[in-house]
């Protein structure tokens, strides 16, 4: 592929330009609308009753006395469930990893926690809610299993291999010989703690049924199409007679990805009751589907006294449910980032009576490269090295999982960038050497790495005789910024002014896109935005060059600039048309186009393509209280071109957030006796408030790539990765004590040793 | 949530009388704890009597001290100017407690009220003594750590959030209560009880009792204080432990010591004894060591929180410190003095 | 005067007067209903998000005579009298300030780009406005600790903070 950015314009006047997200007015009025907030005459509301057991079966289910609340319309429990497809695949949603998804009130059978066993539908919210706690329960119990570390030994390769999530590679070299014959050794476990994405919006969805029979779906789900083809597999319905839409999300990080057992409840619901329906779960329901499930890693390295990796070993176990296979990508990342001849890296699952787990921003990245990355920071202690050099040291310009370049690779400009911002060089190397009166100082860092994919996407545009465009596709804006980045390119691309640019999103109407996730959605959606802009600037430009007198007759498309809502010729701007002049002399009532945009074949079988950061964190510790304060992150970015420095940086700030609360603060706790994770609120589920959230730079390194003809790599998952090892690569700057298990909480930080 | 009857008295006499002997009725006033507890399902009431229009919002001068009517908010607690300047560690105490907009809600009788953050007393899934009388604790070999090392039982090892409350307990805040039988005022140690075999019931407060104000001392403390508050994010969360300290000095000696702990026990853990091993002493940090240990002496860890003996022992001496230096804790500035 | 909802479990409703965004509503509210689902089920203001439900993330802040609460944890009957401001009034109350469009909190927010999602917004905004009223904080350390009731997921803390400094300075000029 050879298309360059916005040919025709020939400059961007608005791609690179810290524009304010198009969305603001309507977020900061309040006017924004999330899916649990669309009206619907005589909608229905439900209220999901959970199991109180993990594992076991419901021996009774007593729903009379919540039947009898007057305006309480139906309680839907196993024994009177509607019926729905009988084939499993039905509910294989886009990403389900393999096994046999999730059913709700599909039988007795309890497979989890808080799982749902009945749905509650009232005439309105409180009513419903009431009824939901008449609902009597009687289960026969049994024992679950929902310890991971307990569970390890049981650990298996999965059979079955998740779509997209690459499988270790084959070892290379002879890393057991190799690491037992390194001069240096490093070999620890790594510990994180079960995370849940908790996105402010509760899962939501509202299913209206229209007056001819068809269902228009308000879902929270990070793509629409996903939504929909789940509801027409799993109901039998054909997919004209399903609308879903969604313009807002009120936060994803991957939980919005696969449709989860509200929206199944509201569609059952209002096909029986031939009504509409809505049901909104509860902030403690958010802990009965999907979470970043823990993984017990080891990392051993061996390297010579400079510092230079002879062995590299990762392996790694996490948990998944009893029914589904969840795969993700966490010990790969060690292969990809460093140079090394004796690798060996391995990956098992071990059944859990949990849910399944699930993607949240940058999943196995985010536990992968901070085992790595701390292993990396005590690699650097044992030779006595600059944790930058020794970075450095072992820097490869090659992907040796698969034996390719990278595409494109500017981390050495990140560390040089981010350490200069820091002031890394004012560093003084011995752990507790730095401090700030009481306090001690740390400072750390990391290195951050995720992958650039491109996904199939398409995107429609629509020039109006009033010179105004729409464009759009079925994708997700979840936060990322993706209305404005996508009018942006529209805008640029005609020539036009951003506010004669509207983007649609959201909407099973619009083309065809994939759900948003992984970072994909700038390269996916702006490519396929771009070139059916291009597709419209060629039209319009072939009808001027037909109209009477054309200004343009003799010019060649390479020669018109697209300005102003004008084409002009080339360094001579008094020469050109404006659009709305040319769809007016030719009669033309709009310029439609469709385009499709893909992986570029070529590009993907010679390169390997990865976004990269180096992130340098300083913390400051009270030693004695165990109070620790996060108080400067940097983090330099090599991501490719950047749209929108403002929207980007966000991105960038919010994963850096996150990674703050994943270094030190979030924690879901399990009871194993009972399988159930107790702190199952936002006041004992501790997010990073105002207060832990002190100076955040952020940079980004400049990065020419190719995958794509806009020269993206996707921003959403790599601020967060390598956040955690960086803080806990300051924590023993600071201290000297070396904590391996997130979160590093007040007691790690005082207990012996 | 249940459905309940709603009754709107506008004197202390009529909502005594309207709680009468019913044991499902509760008096609302911010309902910050009421009305989340009642989402779980945890309080059911039949009958909510709002006391926002009784007459008991003032805060007042009373015997050289201060009185604080039980419907003051917390937030206009802790920025009156009387108890700004008087009482900074009461203020302080109550703004390192929970968020504004709760501060701005609760009220002072409904904060000494508050009920425990047990996972368990909240999860209607699992046993709770407190709860549910007789159907065991949970918390006990389960998810413990913020739980309590003193004063808990075999049957409940809840401990009480409030944090205005362990600054009450330091400065001998008095309660004082209308019921049925008239008015009375209880010590504000008395009023907190510890689990014992009856976990349930979380104060000294009789049947159809009302708080109607609480009484601050003459003795203010208002020099060497300080409020200080350890736990797992720099703000709005429970302690883990918090230290109310307040001393009043001759030169280097300590002439009256007051000390009262947060996050560790039913209630806040005050220690006598510890405060008379202070007094006469040089104020240095092996009189406070000494101190702590008095205090922790009898501290008994459950399976996952035995971090916080040791985190409490530090937080008294580090407390002890900041208040005879008269560097009280900013609970803005997270940074610890 | 006792006002008194009737006997317990009967869906009694009780005549309530709220001045809500500078409009005068009377309206019949069960006594279990909270304002925050009063203002989103019944009056169609849905600005005013549920978050948790509980007290724990802010999103459902609003101003209930000028002061910010949590609007779930505030049953609407007691709220009798009130006047409340939901993120759909902030524009109308810099209008009788004699500002139009925006309010500049609301500007602020758009311009540092104090949002990603979206969905924590309404009370962050609100509660920037409570904690002006308020008039407490100052420093940007006093301001991240009086805005730590409201959890933001997508984590725009920094650029909250810095637009609720801008206006702040600006009022000050």
């Amino acid at each position: 592929m050879t298309v360059q950015f916005s040919p025709a314009a020939g400059r961007d006047r608005f791609v690179g330009q810290a524009i304010s997200r198009v969305d603001g007015p309507a977020k900061v009025t309040g006017l924004a609308k999330y899916a649990g907030e669309f009206a619907a005459p005589d909608l229905a509301y439900g209220v999901v009753v959970s199991s109180a057991i993990a594992k076991g079966r419901i021996k009774r289910i007593d729903a009379a006395a919540a039947e009898a609340v007057p305006g309480i319309v139906k309680v839907i429990t196993h024994e009177n469930r509607p019926a729905t497809s009988q084939k499993p695949e039905d509910y294989q949603d886009a990403v389900a990893p393999p096994g046999a998804p999730f059913q709700a009130l599909a039988s007795d059978r309890i497979v989890y926690s808080g799982q749902p066993i009945a749905l509650v539908v009232g005439e309105d919210f409180e009513t419903a809610r009431y009824a939901a706690s008449l609902v009597r329960v009687e289960y026969e119990t049994a024992a679950p299993l929902t310890d991971v570390t307990a569970q390890s030994g049981a650990s298996y390769d999965p059979p079955m291999k998740r779509a997209g999530i690459k499988p270790p590679p084959e070892p290379w070299g002879d890393a057991a010989h190799a690491f037992d014959t390194s001069e240096i050794r490093v070999n620890a476990q790594y510990r994180m703690a079960d995370e849940h994405h908790n996105p402010m919006e509760p899962h939501a969805s509202t299913v209206v049924v229209e007056k001819d029979g068809t269902y228009t779906v308000y879902d929270k789900i990070q793509g629409v199409s996903n939504t929909h083809d789940y509801i027409a597999g799993a109901f039998g319905l054909k997919p004209e007679q399903v609308r879903v839409l969604n313009p807002y999300l009120g936060g994803g990080f991957g939980s919005g990805l696969r449709p989860q057992y509200q929206l199944f409840l509201a569609m059952l619901a209002a096909k029986d009751l031939g009504r509409s329906v809505r049901v909104t779960l509860t902030r403690d329901q958010m802990w009965s589907f999907t979470y970043r499930s823990e993984a017990i890693q080891t990392v051993a390295l061996g390297a010579d006294p400079s510092g230079k990796l002879t062995a590299l070993k990762h392996d790694a176990v996490q948990g998944t449910s009893t029914y589904e296979d969840y795969q993700e990508v966490i010990v790969n990342w060690s292969g990809v980032l460093y140079d090394c001849d004796n690798v060996a890296l391995t990956y098992s699952l071990t059944k859990l009576d949990t849910p399944t787990p699930g993607d949240m921003r940058a999943p196995g990245a985010v536990t992968g490269v901070f085992a790595i990355e701390t292993a990396m920071d005590e690699l650097a202690h044992a030779t006595g090295q600059d944790p930058v050099q020794l970075r450095l040291k072992n820097y490869t310009e090659g992907d040796q999982t698969e034996d390719k370049p990278f595409g494109s690779k500017e981390l050495k400009e990140a560390f040089r960038q981010g350490a200069e911002r820091f002031g890394w060089d004012k560093r003084q190397p011995e752990p507790r050497s730095m401090r700030d009166g009481r306090e001690l100082v740390g400072w750390g860092m990391a290195t951050g790495i995720w992958e650039s994919m491109m996904m199939q996407s398409s995107a429609r545009a629509v020039l109006g005789a009033d010179g105004r465009l729409e464009v759009g596709n079925q994708t997700g804006d979840i936060g990322t910024g993706t209305y404005t980045i996508l009018t942006q390119i529209a805008a640029d691309t005609l020539g036009l002014p951003l506010d004669h640019v509207t983007t649609k999103l959201g909407d099973t109407k619009l083309a065809q896109a994939p759900v948003a996730g992984g970072s994909w959605t700038a390269a996916s959606s702006g490519t396929a935005v771009m070139k059916a802009c291009r597709d419209i600037a060629e039209q319009a430009f072939k009808l001027a060059r037909g109209m009477d007198n054309s200004p343009l007759a003799n010019v060649d498309f390479e020669r018109a600039v697209f300005t102003g809502g004008r084409i002009e010729v080339a360094g001579d701007p008094s020469k050109g048309v404006a659009l709305t002049d040319i769809l007016k002399a030719t009669g033309t009532e709009r310029l439609e186009a469709t385009a499709e945009a893909a992986p570029d074949k070529d590009f993907e079988e010679a390169y390997n393509a990865y976004t990269h950061s180096a992130i340098f964190a300083e913390v400051k510790i009270d030693e004695e209280l165990g109070v620790l304060r996060c108080t400067r992150v940097v983090s330099a970015i090599a991501a490719g071109r950047i749209l929108n420095p403002k929207t980007a940086r966000s991105q960038i700030l919010g994963g850096i957030v996150m990674g703050i609360g994943s270094a030190l603060h979030e924690e879901s706790m399990l009871d194993h006796r009972i399988g159930r994770f107790m702190n199952h609120n936002l006041g004992e589920y501790h997010v990073p408030v105002h207060a832990d959230i002190h100076d955040i730079d952020v940079i980004f390194v400049d990065e020419e790539d190719k995958a794509n003809p806009l020269g993206v790599k996707g921003l959403g998952e790599i601020g967060i990765v390598g956040v955690a090892a960086a803080i806990s690569n300051a924590v023993f700057h600071a201290t000297g004590k070396r904590i391996r298990h997130l979160p590093i909480t007040i007691d790690k930080i005082v207990a012996e040793g | 949530m249940n459905r309940f009857d709603y009754v709107r008295p506008s004197t202390v006499a009529e909502a005594v009388q309207a709680l009468g002997a019913d044991p499902a009725a509760r008096f609302i006033a911010g309902g910050t704890n009421l009305i989340d507890l009642m989402k779980y399902d945890v309080e059911r009431p039949g009958r909510l009597i709002d006391i926002t229009r009784l007459p008991l919002r003032a805060i007042e001068a009373k015997d050289g001290g201060l009185r604080i009517g039980a419907l003051v908010t917390n937030a206009s607690a802790a920025y009156d100017a009387q108890v700004k300047e008087r009482y900074p560690l009461l203020s302080s105490a109550i703004l390192a407690g929970a968020s504004a907009q709760l501060r701005n809600a609760a009220s002072t009788g409904g904060n000494l009220l508050q009920r425990t953050r047990c996972y368990y007393f909240y999860d209607t899934a699992t046993p709770c003594n407190k709860r549910e009388p007789g159907s065991g604790c949970g918390a006990i070999g389960g998810v413990n750590r913020i739980h309590a090392i003193l004063g808990a039982s075999e049957h409940c090892i809840a401990t009480h959030p409030s944090d205005m409350a362990v600054a009450l307990a330091a400065l001998e805040a008095v309660v004082q209560v209308s019921g049925p039988n008239g008015e009375r005022a209880i010590p504000i140690s008395d009023f907190h009880r510890l689990p014992g075999d009856d976990p349930a019931k979380d104060t000294n407060l009789a049947p159809g009792e009302i708080i109607v104000a609480v009484d601050l001392p003459a003795k203010t403390f208002a020099t060497h204080y300080t409020y200080l508050k350890l736990r797992d994010r720099l703000s709005y969360a429970f302690a883990l432990v918090s230290v109310a300290a307040a001393l009043e000095l001759d030169g280097d000696t300590i002439r009256t010591a007051r000390l009262a702990l947060g996050g560790v026990a039913h209630k806040p853990w005050r220690n006598t004894q510890a405060e008379a091993l202070l007094q006469g002493k040089p104020a240095n940090r092996e009189t406070f060591k000494a101190a702590a240990d008095l205090v922790l002496q009898e501290a008994k860890p459950q399976s996952t929180n035995g971090f916080k003996i040791e985190l409490a022992r530090r937080a008294i001496v580090r407390g002890l410190e900041q208040a005879a230096a008269g560097t009280p804790q900013s609970q803005s500035d997270k940074r610890i003095q | 005067m006792l006002i008194d909802s009737g006997s317990p479990g009967a869906v009694g409703t009780i005549g309530i007067t709220l001045t809500i965004n500078g409009e005068r509503r009377e309206i019949a509210v069960a006594p279990w209903t909270t304002l925050l689902d009063l203002l989103r089920e019944r009056l169609d203001l849905t600005g005013t998000k549920k978050g948790c439900d509980h007290g724990q993330c802010g999103a459902c802040t609003v101003l209930v005579n000028g002061t910010r609460i949590n609007s779930c944890l505030a049953l609407a009957v007691m709220q009798d009298g009130a006047e409340i401001t939901t993120v759909e009034g902030l524009a109308s109350l810099a209008a009788r300030e004699g500002k139009n469009s925006l309010h500049p909190i609301q500007e602020a927010f758009v311009e540092h780009d104090a949002f990603q999602c979206g969905y924590c917004t309404p009370g962050q905004l609100c509660s920037s406005v409570g904690l002006m009223n308020e008039g407490h904080a100052k420093t940007r350390d006093e301001i991240r600790e009086a805005m730590s009731g409201n959890l933001c997921r997508c984590g725009a803390y920094t650029n909250i903070v810095d637009a609720i400094e801008d206006v702040m300075q600006g009022a000050g000029r």
